[in-house]
């Protein structure tokens, strides 16, 4: 089906173009024209600005064509995490990816994530790559008392794990892993990600309680570096980095 | 329907909740409600950091918090629940730091501070550096941190469920002073199957955020639609000093994504199309580092005089390229990205177009200081909390001072999360609330989905943006008798079509044309309220500016406004103002 969307903006604004939105639907109730958890692609045609986003087009799907389309989103500026999908068959944020960078003369693909269940449309379970973040002991561990001021922190040593405090948890590196589409037991890039921040967080003091976790057979070592994580990463986290960090501590005994 | 019992339930998984959660989960069998993963809630998305006299940098007390706490809110702060604030705003953020917050640090290992609009030395005398920060995502940290802690205490979340009944054991508008009205519990929707289900609790707290969705520009998040504040205010119980509003001067032009503030506490300068630094001209003390009401007029002043830039001159500069890149990497470098990605612009060497944008709502749920909901001006509804944006307390009055919310969320919502406890360890039994309670919603949700696609309904997309555009037109920075009476009009125009609205989606599962519409009804509601206080209130006072009106009247209008909401309408109150030590001056910069 193809169906179009006038765009909204007062004549006299920015120009506008037209662009084609390939989405892959699964209707877990059904729809009349496919059973129930059937997955289909589906054309919609929209009128787009300069400066939207895949999110913004989505949206017009949704709200002024068919308002079944499901998907997750919240902030609408790529902080939260709510909407990575498969565009153009990479792992992005709707949010953050602009329709005029996507050379809107040819159809926009858009699926799901893969490697997680697919709830409805765009929507998968998260609920397994949350486990596998909760299994890493994502918190601070420390000996001793709380102490009665801030434990100090030298900049330098701050620095050590600024880049993976960044995570949003928006999975597109976990769901990029063909490691992960195939093996049901690695936890993942991001779960690597959420222990590095603390293992070499200088205030910490169950990095080897982790460590452990990450040796075992679901851990680090199934990573085959084939850098889709790096790439996908919104953020711009260097997860390939901070994976083969993990590695090395692993292998020298040292953080 | 599903029925559940515990002995706190916490509506809300923001800064504010999770706060509640640590201290609640602790003491008694707590339960968190949230439509959203924790982790996408919009604290994190704040960015310029929390402010604390932990004097780390420089001269600082919580005194000089305080003072500047109720003068940057125009005097409509209830100054002993700031002294609140101030004074355990250093144990907040200690707290935060002990969980494992990774705060930029000094050269010496301490919590690093900046400066933030409003926040001065002694009184006022110049600016002074109170902010703790981590880089320009301090609200990503916090909210980071908070998960982290309930998930070591193994806190009980119901993950993408909404809210969307209080129920209390009676009308609390017609019980009188002496009758106890006690909290019941809530109703919620389930997103991935449609169920009803139904949470009983001696204690509920709310803790939903903000309702930046009101307007078509704004920093919120697409779902920061008010829902507690028009839960509340559906069963009954009123909404304080709605119509104060914060629009934040630094929006990408167009757009609304926010720029901190911390751009200017780190040497950004505002310029109009003559390149001039406005802002000496409007606050010649602090500049462009002046509160956020001011500033935000000033532009738009800017703007309305012909001063302003690009092809409609309808923005100005935010101008950075006089700082060090490395300066901005180190500081700045999340809202430089998106002045990249979504303008195209390069802020080491171009000026960023910038416009105010609807923020934050100072007004909520009214509460006392221990979180605990007003129905009126002194009677308190048995077991009901509120904290965060989502409240009240009040210790932003008219204007909030930036870095003061991320502090409000952790103070307040910790003292509300002890309190709740409390108050459940106190409590023998729940108020009765059985299957009956859940009656009303399922009939109205299963009245939207049979009346899906029949012809001549109204679509919630086209009412929503008719409604967030007359509100930007109308209550936004500059607001008037004729605008604020348009806007009552529409929404009454609107609100009557909504009774008329159709969904598409019939299904049962992840069914997010369903709760658009809700939210809509949420939206619709609170504009109401929010335009009506600003009808009423003839004075200009902080995020609140009235051209017919220009100066403060302290006389008539120092006090907060109570709106309820009855069968024939809305009805409008007052409540004093807590004064204990600082008596209003003019506010100058
Ligand atoms: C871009 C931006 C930058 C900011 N920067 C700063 C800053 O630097 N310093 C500062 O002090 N303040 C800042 N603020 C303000 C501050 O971040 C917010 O006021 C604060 O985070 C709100 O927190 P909260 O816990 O009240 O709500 P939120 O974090 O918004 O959380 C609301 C929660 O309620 C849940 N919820 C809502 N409705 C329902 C429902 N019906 N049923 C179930 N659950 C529901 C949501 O799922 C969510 O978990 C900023 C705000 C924005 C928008
Ligand atoms: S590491 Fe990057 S891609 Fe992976 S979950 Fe975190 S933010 Fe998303
Ligand atoms: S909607 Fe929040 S990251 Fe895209």
């Amino acid at each position: 089906m193809t169906a179009t969307a006038d765009a909204t903006t007062p004549a006299g604004e920015v120009p506008s173009f037209e662009v084609t939105l390939r989405i892959r639907r699964m209707n877990p109730e059904g729809t009349s024209d496919h059973a129930a958890g059937e997955e289909y692609w589906e054309e919609f045609k929209i009128q787009a600005h300069a400066t939207d986003r895949v999110l913004d087009a989505l949206h017009k799907v949704k709200w002024d064509l068919d308002g079944s389309l499901a998907f997750r989103r919240s902030c609408a500026h790529g902080v939260c995490g709510s909407d990575a999908m498969r565009i153009n068959a990479r792992n992005r944020l709707a949010c953050k990816t602009l329709l005029k960078d996507l050379n809107p003369a040819k159809p926009i693909l858009i699926e799901p994530i893969k490697g997680l269940p697919v709830e409805k449309d765009l929507i998968v379970d998260m609920e397994p790559f949350f486990a596998s973040y909760r299994e890493i002991m994502p918190f601070l561990m420390t000996d001793g008392p709380a102490p009665e001021r801030e434990r100090l922190q030298t900049p330098a040593e701050r620095e050590r794990f600024e880049d993976t405090t960044k995570c949003i948890m928006c999975a597109a590196c976990t769901s990029a892993c063909p490691v992960f589409w195939t093996d049901g037991q690695f936890f993942g890039p991001q779960a690597i990600v959420g222990a590095h921040r603390f293992i070499f967080d200088s205030r910490d003091e169950g990095q080897w309680d982790r460590l452990e976790i990450l040796n075992d057979k679901a851990g680090v070592w199934k990573c085959r570096t084939a850098f889709n994580c790096t790439e996908a990463c919104p953020r711009g986290i260097e997860v390939t980095k901070a994976i083969s960090e993990v590695k090395k501590a692993l292998n020298t005994g040292e953080i | 329907m599903t029925l559940h019992e515990y002995d706190v339930v916490i509506v809300g998984a923001g800064g504010a909740g999770m706060r509640a959660a640590l201290e609640s989960s602790q003491r008694a069998r707590t339960a968190v409600i949230s439509k959203l993963y924790p982790t996408r809630s919009h604290t994190g998305a704040a960015q310029g950091g929390i402010a604390a006299a932990l004097s780390n940098v420089e001269d600082d007390n919580a005194e000089w918090h305080t003072f500047d706490t109720v003068k940057g809110g125009d005097y409509l702060v209830d100054q002993d629940a700031a002294e609140i604030l101030c004074t355990e705003a250093p144990q907040a953020v200690l707290d935060l730091e002990n969980m494992g917050l990774p705060f930029n640090r000094t050269e010496d290992g301490h919590v690093d501070q900046r400066r933030f609009g409003g926040h001065t030395r002694n009184h006022g005398e110049a600016a002074v550096r109170r902010a703790c920060y981590s880089a320009d995502r301090t609200g990503h940290m916090i909210l980071q941190t908070l998960y982290q802690q309930c998930i070591k205490q193994e806190v009980e979340f119901f993950n993408e469920f909404y809210v969307l009944e209080l129920v209390l054991d009676k009308d609390p508008q017609a019980a009188g002073d002496d009758e106890t009205v006690s909290v019941a519990g809530v109703v919620a929707y389930e997103l991935a199957t449609g169920e009803i289900h139904t949470f009983r609790a001696k204690s509920v707290l709310f803790a939903t955020g903000g309702a930046g969705k009101v307007f078509k520009t704004t920093s919120n998040a697409h779902t920061l639609t008010g829902d507690g504040m028009a839960i509340a205010f559906n069963a009954g119980l009123p909404l304080e000093d709605m119509e104060f509003f914060q629009f934040h001067p630094t929006g990408l032009a167009g757009l609304g994504i926010l720029l901190s503030e911390a751009a200017r506490g780190e040497g950004g300068i505002l310029r109009n199309s003559e390149g001039e630094r406005f802002m000496e001209r409007y606050a010649p003390t602090i500049k462009d580092l002046a509160p956020r009401d001011m500033v935000a007029r000033a532009m738009a002043n800017e703007v309305r005089e012909g001063r302003g830039c690009g092809p409609h001159k309808d923005y100005v500069l935010l101008d950075l390229t006089h700082l060090e890149p490395a300066h901005i990497d180190a500081k700045l470098p999340d809202i430089t990205e998106f002045a990249r990605t979504y303008l195209g612009v390069e802020p080491y060497t171009e000026p960023v177009p910038v416009y105010p944008t609807a923020h934050y709502a100072m007004g909520g749920i009214p509460t006392t200081v221990h979180g605990e909901v007003l129905r009126n001006n002194t009677s308190k509804v048995n077991g009901l909390y509120a904290a965060g944006e989502c409240a009240c307390v009040s210790v932003h009055g008219a204007n909030r001072l930036g870095t003061n919310s991320l502090l409000d969320l952790n103070v307040f919502g910790r003292r509300a999360g002890i309190a709740a406890a409390e108050h459940a360890l106190a409590t023998a039994e729940a108020a009765p609330l059985d299957e009956s309670a859940a009656a009303p919603l399922i009939e109205r949700v299963e009245k939207l989905r049979s009346t899906v696609g029949s012809s001549g309904s109204e679509s919630i997309a086209a009412l929503r943006k008719a409604l967030q555009e007359t509100m930007d037109r109308n209550a936004q920075v500059f607001r008037d008798e004729a605008s604020l009476t348009t806007a009552q009009e529409v929404i009454a125009d609107l609100q009557k079509r909504y009774a008329d609205i159709a969904i598409h989606d019939r299904g049962q599962r992840y069914n997010t044309d369903l709760l658009e519409a809700m939210e809509l009804g949420f939206l619709l509601e609170l504009s109401a309220v929010v335009v009506l206080g600003a009808l009423n209130r003839k004075e200009s006072r902080g995020g609140h500016y009235r051209e017919d009106f220009p100066t403060r009247d302290d006389e008539n209008f120092m006090q907060h406004t109570m709106v309820y909401g009855e069968k024939d309408g809305l009805r409008l109150d007052y409540k004093p103002v807590v004064v204990t030590r600082y008596q209003p001056m003019e506010r100058k910069y």
